[in-house]
Protein backbone atom coordinates (compact mmCIF):
# COMPACT_ATOMS: atom_id res chain seq x y z
CA UNK A 1 0.00 0.00 0.00
CA UNK A 2 2.88 2.22 0.95
CA UNK A 3 4.51 2.07 -2.47
CA UNK A 4 0.87 2.93 -4.24
CA UNK A 5 0.69 6.32 -2.05
CA UNK A 6 4.45 6.86 -3.28
CA UNK A 7 3.49 6.62 -6.76
CA UNK A 8 0.70 8.89 -6.41
CA UNK A 9 2.92 11.38 -4.88
CA UNK A 10 5.56 10.86 -7.54
CA UNK A 11 2.88 11.28 -10.14
CA UNK A 12 1.70 14.55 -8.44
CA UNK A 13 5.40 15.55 -8.08
CA UNK A 14 5.69 15.18 -11.82
CA UNK A 15 3.00 16.40 -12.78
CA UNK A 16 2.94 19.95 -10.87
CA UNK A 17 5.48 21.43 -13.05
CA UNK A 18 3.11 20.75 -15.67
CA UNK A 19 0.18 21.94 -14.24
CA UNK A 20 1.79 25.35 -13.48
CA UNK A 21 3.35 25.54 -16.74
CA UNK A 22 -0.10 25.17 -18.70
CA UNK A 23 -1.81 28.05 -17.05
CA UNK A 24 0.88 29.88 -18.47
CA UNK A 25 0.37 28.03 -22.00
CA UNK A 26 -2.73 30.11 -22.60
CA UNK A 27 -2.40 32.76 -24.11
CA UNK A 28 -3.99 35.88 -21.84
CA UNK A 29 -6.51 37.91 -23.90
CA UNK A 30 -6.09 41.47 -25.07
CA UNK A 31 -7.60 44.01 -21.72
CA UNK A 32 -10.55 45.47 -23.09
CA UNK A 33 -10.39 49.57 -24.32
CA UNK A 34 -13.13 50.17 -21.38
CA UNK A 35 -14.14 48.46 -18.09
CA UNK A 36 -17.77 48.07 -17.91
CA UNK A 37 -17.66 48.85 -14.27
CA UNK A 38 -15.18 48.18 -11.74
CA UNK A 39 -16.40 45.28 -9.64
CA UNK A 40 -17.14 42.89 -13.00
CA UNK A 41 -14.99 44.81 -15.57
CA UNK A 42 -16.81 43.09 -18.49
CA UNK A 43 -20.73 42.77 -18.26
CA UNK A 44 -20.61 39.71 -16.20
CA UNK A 45 -18.01 38.95 -13.94
CA UNK A 46 -14.92 37.93 -15.98
CA UNK A 47 -14.46 34.24 -15.12
CA UNK A 48 -18.47 33.86 -15.92
CA UNK A 49 -17.80 35.72 -19.32
CA UNK A 50 -14.80 33.83 -20.21
CA UNK A 51 -16.70 30.19 -19.64
CA UNK A 52 -20.29 31.43 -20.73
CA UNK A 53 -19.86 33.68 -22.99
CA UNK A 54 -21.37 32.28 -26.35
CA UNK A 55 -24.46 31.29 -23.97
CA UNK A 56 -25.19 35.03 -23.51
CA UNK A 57 -24.56 35.74 -27.22
CA UNK A 58 -27.03 32.65 -28.44
CA UNK A 59 -29.17 34.03 -25.78
CA UNK A 60 -29.26 37.59 -27.49
CA UNK A 61 -29.11 36.91 -30.66
CA UNK A 62 -32.41 35.20 -30.54
CA UNK A 63 -34.32 38.26 -28.49
CA UNK A 64 -32.45 40.63 -31.01
CA UNK A 65 -33.16 39.49 -34.37
CA UNK A 66 -36.19 37.58 -33.87
CA UNK A 67 -37.67 39.33 -31.03
CA UNK A 68 -36.60 42.64 -31.42
CA UNK A 69 -35.50 43.36 -28.24
CA UNK A 70 -32.45 45.54 -28.55
CA UNK A 71 -30.67 46.06 -25.03
CA UNK A 72 -26.41 46.24 -25.53
CA UNK A 73 -25.23 44.46 -22.53
CA UNK A 74 -24.79 41.23 -24.16
CA UNK A 75 -24.76 42.19 -28.31
CA UNK A 76 -21.93 41.15 -29.76
CA UNK A 77 -21.53 44.42 -31.59
CA UNK A 78 -20.23 46.12 -28.71
CA UNK A 79 -18.13 42.84 -27.63
CA UNK A 80 -16.35 44.08 -30.11
CA UNK A 81 -16.42 47.88 -29.55
CA UNK A 82 -14.55 47.22 -26.59
CA UNK A 83 -12.45 43.85 -26.96
CA UNK A 84 -11.20 44.76 -30.50
CA UNK A 85 -10.58 48.33 -30.40
CA UNK A 86 -7.91 50.19 -32.04
CA UNK A 87 -4.32 49.74 -30.75
CA UNK A 88 -2.85 52.37 -28.71
CA UNK A 89 0.18 51.98 -29.88
CA UNK A 90 -0.32 52.07 -33.34
CA UNK A 91 -4.24 52.71 -33.67
CA UNK A 92 -4.76 49.36 -35.72
CA UNK A 93 -7.39 46.97 -35.99
CA UNK A 94 -6.78 43.21 -35.68
CA UNK A 95 -8.67 41.13 -38.13
CA UNK A 96 -10.43 37.48 -37.19
CA UNK A 97 -8.15 35.85 -39.30
CA UNK A 98 -4.99 37.22 -37.55
CA UNK A 99 -4.37 35.48 -34.43
CA UNK A 100 -4.15 39.26 -32.37
CA UNK A 101 -8.31 39.39 -32.49
CA UNK A 102 -9.48 39.43 -28.94
CA UNK A 103 -11.62 36.16 -30.17
CA UNK A 104 -9.12 34.19 -31.28
CA UNK A 105 -6.54 34.81 -28.86
CA UNK A 106 -8.15 32.24 -27.16
CA UNK A 107 -9.57 30.21 -29.93
CA UNK A 108 -6.48 29.63 -31.42
CA UNK A 109 -5.50 27.65 -28.24
CA UNK A 110 -8.80 25.78 -27.22
CA UNK A 111 -9.05 24.99 -31.63
CA UNK A 112 -12.81 26.30 -31.75
CA UNK A 113 -13.32 27.45 -35.37
CA UNK A 114 -16.27 30.23 -34.58
CA UNK A 115 -18.44 31.61 -37.59
CA UNK A 116 -19.70 34.47 -35.89
CA UNK A 117 -17.35 37.11 -38.38
CA UNK A 118 -18.60 35.37 -41.54
CA UNK A 119 -21.64 37.44 -41.03
CA UNK A 120 -20.71 40.13 -38.37
CA UNK A 121 -17.87 42.64 -38.66
CA UNK A 122 -15.18 41.82 -37.42
CA UNK A 123 -13.89 44.99 -36.51
CA UNK A 124 -15.86 48.47 -34.48
CA UNK A 125 -17.94 49.75 -37.23
CA UNK A 126 -16.74 53.07 -36.39
CA UNK A 127 -12.70 52.65 -34.98
CA UNK A 128 -13.08 56.69 -33.43
CA UNK A 129 -16.13 55.57 -31.65
CA UNK A 130 -17.24 54.47 -28.40
CA UNK A 131 -20.97 53.24 -28.03
CA UNK A 132 -21.96 53.76 -25.10
CA UNK A 133 -22.35 50.41 -23.21
CA UNK A 134 -25.74 49.54 -21.68
CA UNK A 135 -27.42 52.05 -19.37
CA UNK A 136 -29.35 49.72 -18.47
CA UNK A 137 -27.79 47.90 -15.34
CA UNK A 138 -25.37 50.32 -14.36
CA UNK A 139 -26.19 53.82 -15.36
CA UNK A 140 -23.59 56.14 -13.94
CA UNK A 141 -21.14 54.20 -16.07
CA UNK A 142 -21.73 56.09 -19.82
CA UNK A 143 -18.74 56.75 -21.64
CA UNK A 144 -17.08 59.24 -23.26
CA UNK A 145 -17.73 59.16 -27.06
CA UNK A 146 -14.74 61.28 -28.07
CA UNK A 147 -12.03 59.47 -25.82
CA UNK A 148 -8.67 59.81 -26.93
CA UNK A 149 -6.33 57.10 -27.69
CA UNK A 150 -4.06 58.13 -24.68
CA UNK A 151 -7.66 57.89 -22.76
CA UNK A 152 -7.66 54.59 -24.05
CA UNK A 153 -4.43 53.13 -23.36
CA UNK A 154 -4.40 54.65 -19.52
CA UNK A 155 -7.61 52.39 -19.07
CA UNK A 156 -6.03 49.18 -20.29
CA UNK A 157 -2.40 50.06 -18.54
CA UNK A 158 -5.58 50.14 -15.14
CA UNK A 159 -7.48 47.51 -16.31
CA UNK A 160 -3.91 45.25 -16.34
CA UNK A 161 -2.65 46.63 -13.00
CA UNK A 162 -6.49 45.90 -11.44
CA UNK A 163 -6.34 41.87 -12.87
CA UNK A 164 -2.45 41.83 -11.66
CA UNK A 165 -3.23 42.46 -7.96
CA UNK B 1 -24.60 56.54 -1.28
CA UNK B 2 -24.63 55.68 -4.64
CA UNK B 3 -27.49 54.14 -4.81
CA UNK B 4 -29.36 57.00 -3.13
CA UNK B 5 -27.58 59.25 -5.68
CA UNK B 6 -28.97 56.54 -8.67
CA UNK B 7 -32.63 56.68 -7.22
CA UNK B 8 -32.51 60.62 -7.64
CA UNK B 9 -31.03 60.18 -11.01
CA UNK B 10 -33.85 57.63 -11.73
CA UNK B 11 -36.14 60.22 -10.71
CA UNK B 12 -34.83 62.97 -12.11
CA UNK B 13 -34.84 60.94 -15.98
CA UNK B 14 -38.64 60.42 -15.07
CA UNK B 15 -39.89 63.41 -14.46
CA UNK B 16 -37.58 64.92 -17.55
CA UNK B 17 -39.41 62.62 -19.82
CA UNK B 18 -42.75 62.65 -18.75
CA UNK B 19 -42.34 66.45 -18.90
CA UNK B 20 -41.24 65.73 -22.46
CA UNK B 21 -44.18 63.71 -23.00
CA UNK B 22 -46.56 66.18 -21.43
CA UNK B 23 -45.05 69.18 -23.99
CA UNK B 24 -45.17 67.23 -26.93
CA UNK B 25 -48.80 65.84 -26.56
CA UNK B 26 -49.68 69.35 -26.51
CA UNK B 27 -48.02 70.19 -29.41
CA UNK B 28 -50.17 68.88 -32.24
CA UNK B 29 -49.12 66.31 -35.63
CA UNK B 30 -46.85 64.16 -36.32
CA UNK B 31 -44.48 64.53 -33.49
CA UNK B 32 -47.13 63.01 -31.28
CA UNK B 33 -47.17 60.33 -33.66
CA UNK B 34 -43.76 59.41 -33.40
CA UNK B 35 -43.32 59.35 -29.46
CA UNK B 36 -46.54 56.97 -29.40
CA UNK B 37 -44.29 54.90 -31.32
CA UNK B 38 -41.11 54.45 -29.50
CA UNK B 39 -40.03 51.44 -28.38
CA UNK B 40 -37.65 51.18 -25.46
CA UNK B 41 -34.60 48.98 -26.27
CA UNK B 42 -35.27 46.25 -23.69
CA UNK B 43 -39.15 45.52 -25.37
CA UNK B 44 -39.84 43.22 -28.37
CA UNK B 45 -41.50 44.83 -31.22
CA UNK B 46 -45.12 44.24 -30.87
CA UNK B 47 -48.16 42.88 -33.13
CA UNK B 48 -50.23 46.36 -32.69
CA UNK B 49 -47.87 47.63 -34.89
CA UNK B 50 -47.60 46.78 -38.79
CA UNK B 51 -45.03 48.31 -40.77
CA UNK B 52 -45.46 48.87 -44.01
CA UNK B 53 -44.81 51.17 -47.21
CA UNK B 54 -47.35 53.21 -49.48
CA UNK B 55 -45.40 53.74 -53.22
CA UNK B 56 -47.39 56.35 -55.88
CA UNK B 57 -46.56 55.13 -59.04
CA UNK B 58 -47.21 58.52 -60.83
CA UNK B 59 -44.54 60.42 -58.49
CA UNK B 60 -41.95 58.00 -58.78
CA UNK B 61 -39.21 59.41 -61.75
CA UNK B 62 -38.08 57.33 -64.80
CA UNK B 63 -34.60 56.94 -64.11
CA UNK B 64 -34.23 57.88 -60.80
CA UNK B 65 -32.80 55.72 -58.29
CA UNK B 66 -32.31 57.29 -54.80
CA UNK B 67 -34.27 54.76 -53.15
CA UNK B 68 -31.89 52.11 -54.53
CA UNK B 69 -28.79 54.64 -53.37
CA UNK B 70 -29.85 55.30 -49.89
CA UNK B 71 -30.87 51.77 -49.02
CA UNK B 72 -27.62 50.10 -50.42
CA UNK B 73 -25.51 52.96 -48.30
CA UNK B 74 -27.75 52.84 -45.30
CA UNK B 75 -27.36 48.53 -45.22
CA UNK B 76 -24.02 48.38 -46.27
CA UNK B 77 -24.84 46.33 -49.51
CA UNK B 78 -22.20 46.19 -52.82
CA UNK B 79 -22.14 43.27 -55.29
CA UNK B 80 -19.05 42.02 -57.24
CA UNK B 81 -19.90 43.32 -60.46
CA UNK B 82 -22.16 40.35 -61.24
CA UNK B 83 -25.74 41.52 -62.24
CA UNK B 84 -27.07 38.32 -62.30
CA UNK B 85 -25.97 37.18 -58.53
CA UNK B 86 -25.29 40.52 -56.39
CA UNK B 87 -27.81 40.99 -53.93
CA UNK B 88 -30.89 43.15 -54.97
CA UNK B 89 -32.23 44.54 -51.84
CA UNK B 90 -34.52 47.00 -53.89
CA UNK B 91 -34.93 47.47 -57.14
CA UNK B 92 -36.35 50.05 -59.80
CA UNK B 93 -38.79 48.41 -62.57
CA UNK B 94 -39.89 50.26 -65.35
CA UNK B 95 -43.62 49.04 -67.05
CA UNK B 96 -44.11 49.80 -70.43
CA UNK B 97 -47.73 49.53 -71.96
CA UNK B 98 -46.71 47.77 -75.75
CA UNK B 99 -49.93 49.06 -76.69
CA UNK B 100 -50.02 52.64 -76.17
CA UNK B 101 -46.60 53.03 -74.75
CA UNK B 102 -47.38 54.80 -71.71
CA UNK B 103 -44.15 53.96 -69.16
CA UNK B 104 -44.32 53.36 -65.38
CA UNK B 105 -41.39 53.13 -63.04
CA UNK B 106 -41.84 51.91 -59.50
CA UNK B 107 -39.35 50.82 -56.83
CA UNK B 108 -39.94 46.96 -55.85
CA UNK B 109 -38.69 45.52 -53.11
CA UNK B 110 -39.80 42.29 -50.02
CA UNK B 111 -43.82 42.85 -49.91
CA UNK B 112 -43.60 41.89 -45.73
CA UNK B 113 -46.49 39.81 -46.86
CA UNK B 114 -49.16 39.08 -43.59
CA UNK B 115 -48.64 35.35 -44.70
CA UNK B 116 -45.51 34.91 -46.46
CA UNK B 117 -44.58 32.20 -49.04
CA UNK B 118 -41.10 31.81 -47.76
CA UNK B 119 -41.81 31.60 -44.57
CA UNK B 120 -44.14 28.84 -45.35
CA UNK B 121 -41.43 26.95 -47.00
CA UNK B 122 -38.17 27.36 -44.96
CA UNK B 123 -37.15 24.25 -44.00
CA UNK B 124 -35.16 25.50 -40.48
CA UNK B 125 -37.26 28.52 -39.64
CA UNK B 126 -34.61 30.70 -40.64
CA UNK B 127 -36.95 32.31 -42.78
CA UNK B 128 -39.45 34.06 -40.13
CA UNK B 129 -41.69 37.07 -39.82
CA UNK B 130 -41.67 39.28 -36.60
CA UNK B 131 -44.82 40.50 -34.63
CA UNK B 132 -44.53 43.88 -36.14
CA UNK B 133 -44.82 41.88 -39.40
CA UNK B 134 -41.53 42.48 -40.88
CA UNK B 135 -40.32 39.37 -42.77
CA UNK B 136 -36.91 38.34 -42.35
CA UNK B 137 -34.10 36.13 -42.26
CA UNK B 138 -32.48 34.63 -39.26
CA UNK B 139 -29.02 34.25 -40.97
CA UNK B 140 -27.77 32.13 -37.49
CA UNK B 141 -29.97 29.38 -38.95
CA UNK B 142 -30.03 29.78 -42.43
CA UNK B 143 -28.63 27.18 -44.56
CA UNK B 144 -28.74 28.69 -48.05
CA UNK B 145 -30.97 26.33 -49.59
CA UNK B 146 -32.63 28.91 -51.16
CA UNK B 147 -36.00 27.39 -51.15
CA UNK B 148 -37.55 30.73 -50.39
CA UNK B 149 -36.06 32.34 -53.05
CA UNK B 150 -38.33 30.27 -55.41
CA UNK B 151 -41.22 30.55 -53.01
CA UNK B 152 -41.53 34.27 -53.26
CA UNK B 153 -43.49 35.59 -55.84
CA UNK B 154 -41.88 38.84 -56.00
CA UNK B 155 -38.58 37.59 -56.94
CA UNK B 156 -37.24 39.94 -53.63
CA UNK B 157 -34.69 37.66 -52.18
CA UNK B 158 -31.13 37.15 -53.06
CA UNK B 159 -28.53 34.41 -52.59
CA UNK B 160 -24.93 36.05 -51.28
CA UNK B 161 -22.63 34.05 -52.96
CA UNK B 162 -18.94 35.86 -51.72
CA UNK B 163 -17.14 36.49 -48.63
CA UNK B 164 -18.25 39.65 -47.19
CA UNK B 165 -15.90 42.25 -44.55
CA UNK B 166 -16.79 44.90 -42.73
CA UNK B 167 -20.32 44.16 -43.00
CA UNK B 168 -22.69 47.66 -41.76
CA UNK B 169 -24.94 45.24 -39.97
CA UNK B 170 -24.91 41.50 -40.53
CA UNK B 171 -24.54 39.86 -43.81
CA UNK B 172 -22.70 36.54 -45.25
CA UNK B 173 -21.96 34.03 -47.64
CA UNK B 174 -23.92 31.34 -47.62
CA UNK B 175 -26.94 32.77 -46.61
CA UNK B 176 -30.26 34.51 -48.23
CA UNK B 177 -31.39 38.03 -47.57
CA UNK B 178 -33.55 40.57 -48.46
CA UNK B 179 -35.18 44.40 -48.01
CA UNK B 180 -35.58 44.32 -44.10
CA UNK B 181 -37.91 47.55 -43.90
CA UNK B 182 -34.70 49.03 -42.62
CA UNK B 183 -35.51 47.07 -39.30
CA UNK B 184 -32.55 48.79 -37.49
CA UNK B 185 -34.16 52.32 -37.53
CA UNK B 186 -37.64 50.78 -36.47
CA UNK B 187 -36.16 49.34 -33.29
CA UNK B 188 -34.42 52.95 -32.83
CA UNK B 189 -34.92 53.81 -29.20
CA UNK B 190 -36.01 57.61 -30.26
CA UNK B 191 -38.72 56.09 -31.62
CA UNK B 192 -39.01 54.31 -35.34
CA UNK B 193 -37.56 56.47 -38.11
CA UNK B 194 -38.83 55.76 -41.76
CA UNK B 195 -36.99 53.92 -44.06
CA UNK B 196 -33.57 54.85 -45.84
CA UNK B 197 -35.28 54.94 -49.41
CA UNK B 198 -38.45 57.12 -47.99
CA UNK B 199 -36.07 58.89 -46.86
CA UNK B 200 -34.14 59.52 -50.11
CA UNK B 201 -36.90 59.76 -52.06
CA UNK B 202 -38.23 62.32 -49.99
CA UNK B 203 -34.78 64.32 -50.02
CA UNK B 204 -34.95 64.01 -54.09
CA UNK B 205 -38.55 65.47 -53.90
CA UNK B 206 -40.14 63.57 -55.37
CA UNK B 207 -42.38 62.11 -52.78
CA UNK B 208 -43.48 59.11 -53.93
CA UNK B 209 -42.82 56.56 -50.55
CA UNK B 210 -44.67 56.63 -47.22
CA UNK B 211 -43.56 54.53 -44.89
CA UNK B 212 -45.74 53.87 -41.50
CA UNK B 213 -47.68 51.85 -39.16
CA UNK B 214 -50.68 50.26 -41.52
CA UNK B 215 -52.11 49.41 -37.68
CA UNK B 216 -52.69 52.85 -36.93
CA UNK B 217 -55.44 54.60 -38.63
CA UNK B 218 -54.15 57.83 -37.29
CA UNK B 219 -51.09 57.37 -39.31
CA UNK B 220 -50.12 59.29 -42.93
CA UNK B 221 -50.10 55.82 -44.50
CA UNK B 222 -52.96 54.67 -43.19
CA UNK B 223 -55.07 57.74 -44.05
CA UNK B 224 -53.95 58.40 -47.80
CA UNK B 225 -54.69 54.72 -48.10
CA UNK B 226 -58.10 55.32 -46.64
CA UNK B 227 -58.54 58.22 -49.15
CA UNK B 228 -57.12 56.96 -52.10
CA UNK B 229 -57.09 52.90 -51.92
CA UNK B 230 -53.75 51.10 -53.69
CA UNK B 231 -53.35 48.03 -54.74
CA UNK B 232 -51.00 44.76 -53.54
CA UNK B 233 -48.94 43.11 -56.42
CA UNK B 234 -50.40 39.67 -57.22
CA UNK B 235 -53.28 40.65 -55.05
CA UNK B 236 -54.72 37.33 -56.59
CA UNK B 237 -52.73 35.42 -54.20
CA UNK B 238 -53.92 36.54 -50.87
CA UNK B 239 -50.58 37.23 -49.18
CA UNK B 240 -51.70 40.65 -47.59
CA UNK B 241 -48.87 42.63 -48.64
CA UNK B 242 -47.20 45.79 -46.03
CA UNK B 243 -46.28 47.61 -49.52
CA UNK B 244 -49.12 48.94 -51.53
CA UNK B 245 -49.03 51.05 -54.58
CA UNK B 246 -51.39 53.78 -55.88
CA UNK B 247 -51.69 54.53 -59.45
CA UNK B 248 -50.48 51.45 -60.72
CA UNK B 249 -52.36 50.80 -64.27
Amino acid sequence: MPSFYKLVATGVALMLPLLVSAESLVPEPPAPAKKYNDKTLCVEPVPEMRRNHMKYLLHHRVEALREGVRTKQFSLKECIDCHNAPSPKDGKVASIESKDHFCNTCHTYAAVKIDCFECHSDKPANTQYRHPLSSMKFPEQKFGENQSLDDKALNIMAAKEERQQ
Amino acid sequence: MNTDNNIDKYRRQFLASATAVAGLAVAPGIILTQVAHSKPLDQPASSKNRWGLLIDVSKCATGCNACVKACYTENGISGVGSPTTDAQWIRKVKLTDKQTGHVQSLPFMCQHCETPPCVDVCPTGASMKRADGIVLVDKHICIGCRYCMMACPYKARSFVHEPIHDQIFPRGKGTVESCTLCVQRIDDPNGPRETACTEACNAEGHKAMWFGDLNDPESEISKRLKQYGGVQIRADLELNTGVRYQNLD
